[in-house]
Parts: structure tokens; sequence; C-alpha cells
């Protein structure tokens, strides 16, 4: 085919642009029926506590006023809320440890009771005006404290607050670390609770009609959704429908029950009214989820060749108060380590661990931006250690091409971590920086660092990897196509139209109408928008489906044009003739009479699943700049770019947008963003966009993006993750290259003054004689 | 006990008026009263910018605005933007042309910022420009192409050659 | 939809004043971007408002009949920083509030509400203080002037007397403050835009017509106590000094003979004391600069 003839590989326009920059784009908050009584949520305002008495008589007293349900109005039926596929598998399934409201409340925040009213004035007049009386229990905050005898115990099941322990022996670590002449790399790192911040809140609501519950949702994973709601409210899981609407960002909060069971559950409890639930950004910091926060101890032994002979990883990831996505983030950082820096020594442990926090789940890049702040901190002193370049060390010990992962079956087909890092290298002029900034000295410093990353595709074979796609022809020769793979803002549509054009052979992109809005009554059943996976598990649906759509085409064609199918195509919306390229019908020609033969009418359809039992290593890197103003104690980056291996790129417009938005997230989760707590009560401190520190248009530089395109061969469109790795290997880049600027290494994110501050004085950067004096 | 207020102002060229509550912010009636849904709601403090909208040709957070203020006021909305035929004004087309777009919550707002620039017909560096856009939240973009649709504008509209 | 109990919207001061007496527990409201983000937390919830936002007599900058400058309370941030008379005689007014949160709250909030909220870490207040900026308040005995670091009483209240139905109605900076002076603001925040001040500095001085000489300097924190501050013993080091870098050095040290800044968690007190001494340095340094002084 001709080149130019090719949907894939171009940078089109958003299929859902012009509704966007017109404001026509449809949020949940957007199609509220007027009449939706509002429900507010009264958060316990302790971190730890048993609900002895709810006072609702003045709340119910409020006009305006429905009704108030407490944590003693719920129905007792446990249930998990990940966003994971359900597993056939008991020993598989995630832990169902939430109640709709909760009368052991375990962080500050915990959902107690609800009010619902006919306006917002009452309602939140309502929740001001409950009482709640509790019998207050200690609490703990840090995951290491968590699991000390004598902790305070989050839930009966889980002796010693730990939900989850694993861990691996490769070799042998014990005997490794005898042979002579070794070097002991050794660093305890640290990432704070931090949160998605998607500028539109998680909001919700619910009707019912002839006796079914439907629910309109801010979510990643609406079909995952009616099955959580279903399991909360103890009914069949058909009698639930969700709608999923365009989402203003999600990031892997929405890819979990959010407040949908609640919001059904209310709504049946005013005879099946119109209820709302629109969190407030303050709920949204405290009561979604957050990402975990993990503590790493990594200990690194080094040959004098500098190659790794035994490496040791220990994390203790901090849970919070419910298991949402549980211990599969710290599963997936502690395996990250034995592929990131093949050894054959290794041990690893990882430990997920209830506390006294707002519960942690999915966030965009599941444990990997923690992983890789750890990974590569390490790795930068393993490089210093042995005085080496910090790049060539990595190109020295990093997963070499021909690796093979026998659980994933993942294989790093190319050489992608070198050449993503010569790239990157090239692009910033590192060898020429590092030599320039290699003796800084005065106030303002500056320095170059780099870190790299892998990335699994979608959760082969962790998890049910599959994807369901319906295509219908349209009588304009275009076709319309549903999946379950949902459009988060990423521009999955856009992806999935050009990917559905090529397959079909249509003239443009244009002329695939992808319905956006998943209904689960409706929409074949899909898994959502998560892992990294939708270009990649989407595109064998797409591929499968669309095949079966043109053998459709071609076979009514074959009626009409006296051809063989083997010796048709359809190209540019229009069957031919392959040997000659005759145009023999348009495809809205065949459609018209498709539909409207009176004797044989058909519309021509296609529908298919496919269960992909592949995965396919994603890789890139970071190189970053920073400035450092040693006594203001501010970091700055200068300049910073990425490079991904992501495969083949279905629109790089779309990809290079992906690649800056994970860039700005690494930047925030680098140098400013954090949730802090009070250490004396558990109460959120900064749970508001002005006092949490996500990262303002003032606090980048230009955002650099570049990719490698080595077409990942398990997919049928050459592609694979890009939608988090963005943001995994930004923060220890910058942290790398505060390291050369300042010689200080920070081991604990986020670098912000007040890190800074400590590290610096620490190190005698900043001398406050009036401090000794005290 | 409610207590209402009729409010006359110009909305996107019109002159309408309107019996609000006065507890409604501007966002409210904005958003309820005449369905302009291009004014999001994602904080209600002032501090995301989603719900920005122009009044007398500033930026304001309209969330943090009595409807009751709009009295006399001319106020412009994204809606306001778009052509009768829905024609796309330079600056909606480049937020399109340059992937500014991404989940579009922050869009809105940010448009009709872009707009108060561009209608001050000054040339801005991008410093500048980072500054005067710096009243919004993004998370999906990182900023960086919304820069470029802006200054891709500002030049265009300068008649000056874009050279980056 | 806020939760008010009632909006009084005054049609004048006159009226305003009215307002005032008739409704004492009445909160006034300016811009509202602070009350009405109090009201929508709860702490002012089901409270009666007075709207002074609509009397735009109170907007604007001028020079009055005795060379004051004079900054009607409602004029917005924005519209000081903009604004010829202020960058012509209190430029560096017009640079610290346009470091005040966003451009959107800039166009909102009102140098008035900034004052009259009383909070420390107002980005209008150090410079106020170190420009012995002088407070306006009208009332039902008419008008009432006082030096803004008495209109602070403490953290949180200002010197209005309800009781007398007044309102703040202007902010002036008179010619003795301003005339050949040349200062710096330095916003100490954790990212450099949507920020509340963890420290706030403002320097200005006045040299000696030679230059050679700093004839007077004055120095204000916000945030470096329960309200803004001025700093009179680093005053005094530079007072009569010539500008060296020795002398800047004792300048900053002095500041920490009279802040004291808190322990929160937003900032320890060790910080704040580090960057305080820090943002002095640079502010004088960049005020003598500007004044056409040349450090020796």
């Amino acid at each position: 085919m001709n080149e130019s003839l090719h949907k894939v590989g171009r940078s089109e326009i958003r299929v859902d642009g012009y509704d966007k920059v017109t404001g026509r784009t449809k949020y949940y908050e957007d199609r509220m029926p007027p009449e939706a009584l509002y429900v507010r949520i009264k958060h316990a305002e302790k971190a730890h506590a048993i609900v002895k008495a709810v006072d609702k008589s003045r709340a119910e007293a409020i006009p305006g006023v429905v009704k108030v349900l407490s944590c003693f109005d719920v129905p007792d039926l446990p249930f998990p809320t990940a966003g994971h596929p359900w597993s056939m598998d008991p020993g598989h399934q995630d832990v169902a440890d939430r109640h709709l409201l909760n009368r052991h409340v375990r962080y500050w925040g915990d959902d107690v009771a609800v009010v619902i009213a006919e306006n917002e004035v009452a309602a939140n007049q309502g929740v001001r005006a409950l009482t709640v009386e509790y019998e207050e229990l200690p609490f703990v905050l840090d995951a290491q404290k968590a699991m000390e005898p004598g902790a305070p115990q989050l839930h009966e099941r889980f002796p010693n607050n730990i939900l989850k322990h694993t861990d691996y022996r490769r070799g042998d670590y014990r005997a490794a670390i005898r042979e002579p002449g070794l070097v002991k790399v050794e660093g305890w790192y640290e990432t704070p609770t931090v949160q998605h911040a998607h500028i539109e809140n998680h909001g919700c609501f619910a009707w019912m009609e002839n006796g079914r519950i439907t629910v309109v949702s801010s979510t990643q994973i609406p079909h995952i959704i009616r099955r959580v709601v279903g399991q909360a409210l103890g009914r069949p899981w058909a009698d639930i429908q969700i709608v999923k609407p365009y989402i203003g960002g999600g990031f892997g909060n929405k890819q979990d029950a959010l407040y949908e069971p609640l919001c059904a559950w209310c709504c049946t409890q005013v005879g099946g009214r119109p209820v709302r639930i629109d969190c407030a950004r303050e709920e949204t910091f405290v009561s979604n989820r957050v990402r975990h926060a993990i503590r790493f101890h990594i200990v690194t032994w080094l040959r004098p060749d500098a190659t790794i002979a035994a490496r040791k990883v220990e994390l203790w990831s901090n849970q919070g108060a419910y298991a949402s996505h549980g211990h599969s983030i710290a599963a997936k950082a502690v395996n990250s380590f034995p592929q990131h820096y093949p050894c054959e020594n290794m041990e690893g442990d990882a430990w997920t661990v209830y506390t006294n926090r707002p519960a942690a789940g999915a966030m965009r890049g599941y444990g990997m931006p923690q992983a890789s702040f750890a990974d590569e901190a390490n790795i930068e002193d393993c490089a210093r250690a042995m005085g080496m370049d910090p790049v060539e060390f990595r190109r020295l010990n990093v997963m070499p091409q021909g690796f093979h992962d026998a659980f994933s079956g993942n294989t790093n087909y190319y050489d992608s971590f070198r050449q993503c890092m010569d790239r990157g290298a090239q692009l910033i002029d590192y060898a020429r920086k590092r030599e320039e900034y290699s003796h800084e000295s005065g106030n303002i410093r500056r320095g170059i660092g780099v870190a790299t990353f892998w990335y699994n595709t979608a959760v082969y074979p962790i998890s049910l990897e599959t994807s369901s796609n319906r295509m219908l022809l349209n009588l304009d020769g275009s076709v319309t196509m549903q999946c379950g793979e949902t459009e988060i803002g990423q521009g999955a549509d856009t992806a999935y139209a050009q990917m559905a054009a090529e397959a079909i052979g249509l003239a443009s992109y244009r002329d695939v109408h992808v319905v956006s809005c998943q209904d689960t009554d409706i929409t074949p059943t899909g898994l959502g928008a998560y892992a990294s996976r939708q270009t990649y598990v989407a595109g064998f649906s797409i591929r499968q489906t669309a095949g079966l759509l043109k053998e459709k085409i071609l076979k009514y064609a074959q009626a009409l044009t006296r051809q063989s199918p083997e010796v048709m195509d359809i190209a540019d919306g229009k069957i031919v003739r392959k040997v000659d390229g005759a145009v023999l019908m348009s495809l809205k020609e065949l459609a018209m009479t498709a539909q409207y033969d009176p004797v044989h009418s058909e519309h021509i359809t296609a529908e298919s699943t496919y269960t992909i039992r592949n995965n396919a290593y994603s890789f890139g890197c970071t190189f970053a700049e920073v400035e450092v103003d040693i006594q203001m104690c501010k970091a700055q980056v200068k300049r910073i770019v990425n490079v991904h291996d992501c495969g083949s790129l279905i629109n790089p417009a779309l990809a290079e947008a992906q690649v800056h938005g994970g860039q700005s997230m690494a930047i925030g989760f680098g140098l400013s963003e954090q949730l802090l707590f009070d250490e004396k009560t558990g109460r959120p401190l900064n749970n508001n966009l002005l006092d949490y520190k996500l990262s303002t248009f003032m606090d980048h530089p230009r955002l650099e993006a570049d990719f490698i395109e080595n077409p990942e061969p398990t997919s049928p469109f050459g592609t694979k993750a890009l939608g988090e790795p963005p943001a995994c290997s930004g923060a220890p880049a910058i942290r790398n290259a505060i390291l050369q600027a300042t010689g200080v290494a920070v081991d604990k994110l986020p670098i912000n003054p007040h890190t800074l501050f400590a590290e610096f004085t620490k190190a005698g950067l900043i001398h406050d004689p009036w401090r000794e004096e005290v | 006990m409610s207590q209402y207020k009729i409010v006359h102002f110009n909305l996107n060229g019109k002159d309408v008026e309107k019996v609000v509550d006065v507890r409604a912010s501007l966002t409210d009636m904005l958003r309820n009263d005449f369905r302009l849904t291009s004014v999001k709601k994602g904080c209600e403090v002032g501090e995301c910018g989603a719900c920005n909208v122009l009044i007398d040709g500033e930026a304001f957070n309209s969330c943090i605005y009595l409807a009751v203020w709009a009295e006399g006021k001319q106020i412009r909305t994204l809606e306001g933007l778009t052509g009768p035929n829905g024609e796309l004004s330079d600056i909606q087309q480049a937020f399109l042309d340059e992937t500014a777009i991404q989940c579009g919550f922050c869009t809105p707002g940010f448009i009709m910022t872009a707009v108060e620039i561009l209608e001050a017909g000054k040339l801005y560096s991008d410093e500048e420009l980072r500054k005067l856009l710096s009243g919004h939240l993004c998370r999906c973009t990182g900023y960086e192409n919304i820069l470029r649709a802006v200054k891709k504008t500002m030049y265009r509209r300068l008649g000056l050659p874009i050279d980056f | 939809m806020y939760d008010m109990k009632a909006l009084y919207e005054a049609q004048s001061v006159q009226d305003a004043v009215r307002l005032r007496l008739e409704h004492p527990e009445a909160q006034i409201i300016a811009g509202g971007s602070d009350v009405l983000v109090q009201m929508r937390e709860g702490k002012r919830a089901g409270k009666e408002l007075i709207s002074i936002y609509m009397l735009d007599a109170l907007r604007g900058v001028s020079v009055d009949e005795e060379d004051n400058v004079r900054i009607g309370s409602l004029t917005s941030f924005s519209h000081i920083t903009r604004d010829p008379i202020i960058q012509k005689y209190v430029n560096v007014l017009g640079e610290a509030v346009d470091q005040v949160g966003s451009p959107q709250i800039r166009n909102i909030g009102t140098i008035g509400g900034n004052t009259c909220n009383g909070v420390t870490s107002a980005d209008s207040a150090s410079t106020l203080h170190a420009w012995e900026a002088v407070v306006e308040l009208t009332g039902k005995n008419g008008v009432r002037r006082l030096p803004i670091k008495d209109f602070y009483l403490k953290a949180g209240v200002v010197d209005i007397r309800a009781e007398d139905g007044e309102i703040q109605t202007a902010i002036l900076i008179p010619k003795e403050s301003y005339e050949n002076c040349f200062g710096k603001y330095i916003k100490y925040g954790m990212r450099n835009a949507m920020e509340i001040a963890s420290l706030g500095c403002s320097v200005n001085v006045r040299l000696s017509p030679d230059r050679k000489y700093i004839r007077r300097c004055r120095i204000a924190y916000g945030v470096a106590g329960p309200v803004p501050m001025r700093v009179p013993s680093a005053e005094a080091v530079a007072n009569g000094s010539r500008p060296t870098r020795e002398m800047i050095d004792e300048f900053a040290l002095a500041v920490l003979l009279d802040i004291n800044p808190r322990d929160s968690w937003r900032s320890s007190k060790a910080f704040r004391q580090h960057i305080a001494v820090e943002m002095a340095r640079r502010a004088l340094t960049e005020s003598i600069e500007r004044a056409g002084g040349v450090i020796e």
C-alpha cells in the first residue's frame, strides 16, 4: 500500500477536539437532571475510631433535607473497590474491606453518614448539623510502625496490618556478597503520598428505571463499576447500568469504585429518585484514592568492574485505610528491579501495610514512579561509588537486548534502553554539560542527570486481558465503532479511529465514528482505561473485528461485483480489485444496497472479543538539567527531555502530548507534591489546590519528548505502553541532576525547599551560625 | 427564606436579564440558568481556573464571583467565541492544531484567558505568557502545547513570522 | 450556591456605612476572594454579607492635593500593577501585588480586602508597611486616618470600628514616604504561581544625592510574625551607611533580632529565619541597585 494511505502514524486532530474547544463536551455534571437530590457526605474527623452514635435530629429538621442515613443504616456487605477484572479464582479476588458507610472509621475523612437534600445549601447545612459520637482509637500513619507489635490494628483479618507480603530469591544473595573486593552501596529511599489531582473531581448521579439502577459516573472503568455496585448493594450485576460520559482526567483515581456504590444505594433509599454525589476538591484529595507512599531499602554489591554482584530490595508500601488496589502496586514495584538491572543474586521483599491514611490506589505508573526513584537513585550512587559516568554505568548494567522474562513472556527485542539514552544524551548535549557542570561552586549551581525505566503493557498474565469491539457499517460507508476501553483525555478514541480506518481500509479516520460514551447496557464488555493498555489491547480487537467486518463486506460485494472475495480488498473507502486496483464500488453503494435490498437486506456488523495473552516491554529515559539556588533552597528544572520506546506511534502528536503530561507529573512528584498529615491527629493538612503544590505554568521549563519507534512484534499495530511511562523516570533524573550540581544525594521526595534546607544544612552548604548558638 | 434579584447584563454579546438567588455564584448562574456548561467547576475556591470567564474583558474565576455582581457587566464565555455556524476562532483552532487539549476540562478556562491576552495586542515573551496563563491548573498537558497554541496565535495576530 | 443568610448591596459609601450600622453582625465583602472561600468552608456559613464590590468610587489610583498616592480600597491588584502613578512612585507595590495568587485572583482581589482581613501573608502588607502607608477609614463620624502599623491589631484583626459603621475607603502613601525611594519585594513561595507567601520581604532605600550613602532604609516582612512588621534593628544598620557587602550582611543578620516567625506545617521557624536573612540581603542589594547605588 502507498505509504500516504496509512491512517496510523499520523498526527491527526483529535476526534473529540472540536467539542472540547467549543465547550460542548458533556461531562457527568453537564448531563445532570435538574431534579437530582444532593447527597453530601459526613466524613470522620478522627483518624481511627468506632462510631458509637450519629445524632440525625438537627440535620433532619433543616428545611430541604429529605433523608439522613448513617453507617448504622447500610447493608453489611463488604465489597472491594479496585478496578481490576474480576477473577473466578477466589484467591485472586480483590480484598473486600469496605462498607458503604463505616462504623469503624479508619482514616480522617472516612465516610460516616450522608444527608440527602433538595438543594446544595441544605445538604451542606445538614452535614454540619450532624453530631457523631466516637470512641477514639490509637492510630498509626507510618507503614513500618504499623507492623510493629502493639500497633493499632485496622482490619481484624490482617494481623500486624500486613495486607500482603511477597518476596523473591534469585541465586544466593548471602553467598554472593562474600565475593572479595565488592563495594557496597546502600540507601533508604522514600516517596510521599501524592494525589492524582485531575481537574474534574469525581462525581456521579443515579436513578432507577423499571426497577434497575443507572449510574452516570466520572469513571475510567464502567464495566468494572457495574460489578462493584452490584456487589456493594447485593443486587444482580445486570441490575446495574453504568454510563461513562467524557471525563476530566482520571490518572488511576477513577480506576476504582469511588462513590458510585454509595450513590446507587442512596438512590434506592429515596424511592429511585435521581441523586447526585459531587466530590469537592477537598474530598478528592482525601476521600478518593492517593498514590502509595513507599519506603525502600536497597543494598547493591558492585564488583571492581562495575557489574552488579548481588542486590537486595525491601519495600514498605503505605496502603492507607482500605485495600483498594492493594499489594498489586508494591508487587509491581519490587518486581521491576530484577528486570531493570538484572543480576544473578537478588532478594526482594515487599510489604503492603494498612495505616490510618487515605486509601491508596492506582495512580499513573502504578508503583513504578516510586520504584524508579529508588532504583535510579541507588544506581546513581553506584555509578558515583565506582567513579563512573552515570550513563556509562547504566549502559553496562541495564537490561540487555534479548533479555527475556519468563513470567510475562516479554522480550527486549531491540536494544531500546541504550538507544533511548543515546538519543536523549544527544538531544540535551549530555556529555558536554556533564563535563561543564562537574565542578560547580558558588551559590547558583547547575547539574544534569539521567534516569531510566521499563514498563509492562497491560496486565497479562497477572489478570485477564480482554477487549471486545463492535463495528457497524453505516449507510454512508462510514463505520461506527464501540469498545469498552475508555477515552479519559489521553486520546484513545482518536487512536482507535486511526487503527480502525487502517484495518478496514477507510479513506479517513474521520470515517470511523467512535462511540465515546460507554454504556454497560450497550457497549461490548471491556475493562476500561488503565495499565497503559488502551492502544495495545484495543488494537487486537480492532484488527480482529475489522477483519470480520471486511470479510462480511467482501462477501456481500461478491454478489454485486461477481468477483471472488479473495481478489478484492477495501482501500480508501472503496471495494477494489487487488491485482489491477480497479475500483468496483464504494462502501456507501455497498452499504445502501445491502440495507435496502428487497431480497437480501443486511445490516453489516461485526463484533468480537480478543483475549490477549501477550505483554510488551515499554522503555524510556529522562534527562534533566537543574539549577539550584543553595541559599534559597530551591531547585529548578531548566530542561527536561524524555525519550520513549513505546513501539510504533499511532498519532505522534498525541503521543508527544502524553509525554508532556507525564513529565509534568514527574516534576511535581520530584520537587513539590506531597499530601501532609498532622502527626498528632492524622488530619490532612493541605487537601486543596493552594496548599498541595501541583506544578503551575510557571514551574516548568519547555518539555521535550522524542521517540525510538521499534515496532512491538506482538502488537497488531506495533504499539506498546505510553500512558503511564512518562511519569516514571522524571523524579530520579531531577534528583540525580541535583546530586551533580551540589554533591548532595537527596533520597526523599519531594525535593522541596524544606527537604533541601535540611539536606544542605547537613552537608554544610548552608551554615546558619545563630542556630548553633541556640 | 430566599432572596432574589433581577440582574441585567450582556452575555456573549446579547443583553439578558435573569432573576437570581443572591446566594448564587456566577458559575451557578451561567451553568444552571443559561446552560453554559463550558464553565467548569474544579475547586470552587478560585484555585484551578476551570470556571474562568471574561468580565469586561478581564479574566475572573466565576466560582468566587457573586451572580448579582454581573449587573451591567459584559460577560463572555467560551460559547461566545464560536461563530453562528460553528466556526472556530483562531485561538480555538490553535488549541486543536497544537494538540493543546486532552481531557478538555481546563480548556474553556484557558481559552478565555488566552482571549484576554490576545486582545491586549502585545507581543509577550514566553516567561510573560507563562505568568499570564498561570491561573489555570492542568494535569494532562504539562502546559507545553497550550503555550504553543497561545504563542502561535499571538504571532499570527501581530502579523509576525512564527519561527518556533 | 453560598450558604448566606442575606446580602445587602451598598449603593454608596454612605449607604455602606448605614448598612454596617443596621447590620452589625454582617461581614463586608469586597472582591470576595477570601470571604466567599471562608463561607464555603463553613467558617462564615449562614452569615449576612454587605457587598461593597459595586462601589466604583472606591476604585482607582490618584495623587491627591497633599501629594499622597491615593489608592481606592477596591482597586484590584492588576489595576494597581498597571497604574502609571504606581509605576512612577511606588513601583514595588505594583510588583508585590503582581505576585498575589494568579491573574484571575489579581483581577478580583482588592488592596482593601487584602489589608482588612489582617493576615500576615498578604502580599501587599509588607510593602505597605515598608512604605509607611496610611489607612483611610470612613464611618458615621467621617474620615479617620491611621498608620498601617496601627491598623493591624493582631492576627486577623484590624482596627475597623464596626460600631462606627466604618469601612476602609483608601490607602495613602505620603510623598515623604515615596519620594526618591526605590525598593524590592521578594516573595518566598514553594512554587512560582498560585502561592501563599512562606515569607514576604519588602525593602526600600533612599540614597544620598551622590548615591554614596543610604539616607533611609525601610524593611518589612510578612509571615515573620502574627502581623506584618517592620524590622528596626536592620534599618538601624543600613541608615546612614555606605552600601558595602559587609554592611548588607550585617543588615541581613540583624533582621533576626526583630522577626519572630513560627513553626507551622507550612514551614519551620528555622527555615523561615534562614530565608529571611537571605531575602533581606537580596532585597537590599536590589533596592540599592535600583536607586542607582553601587555596592562596594
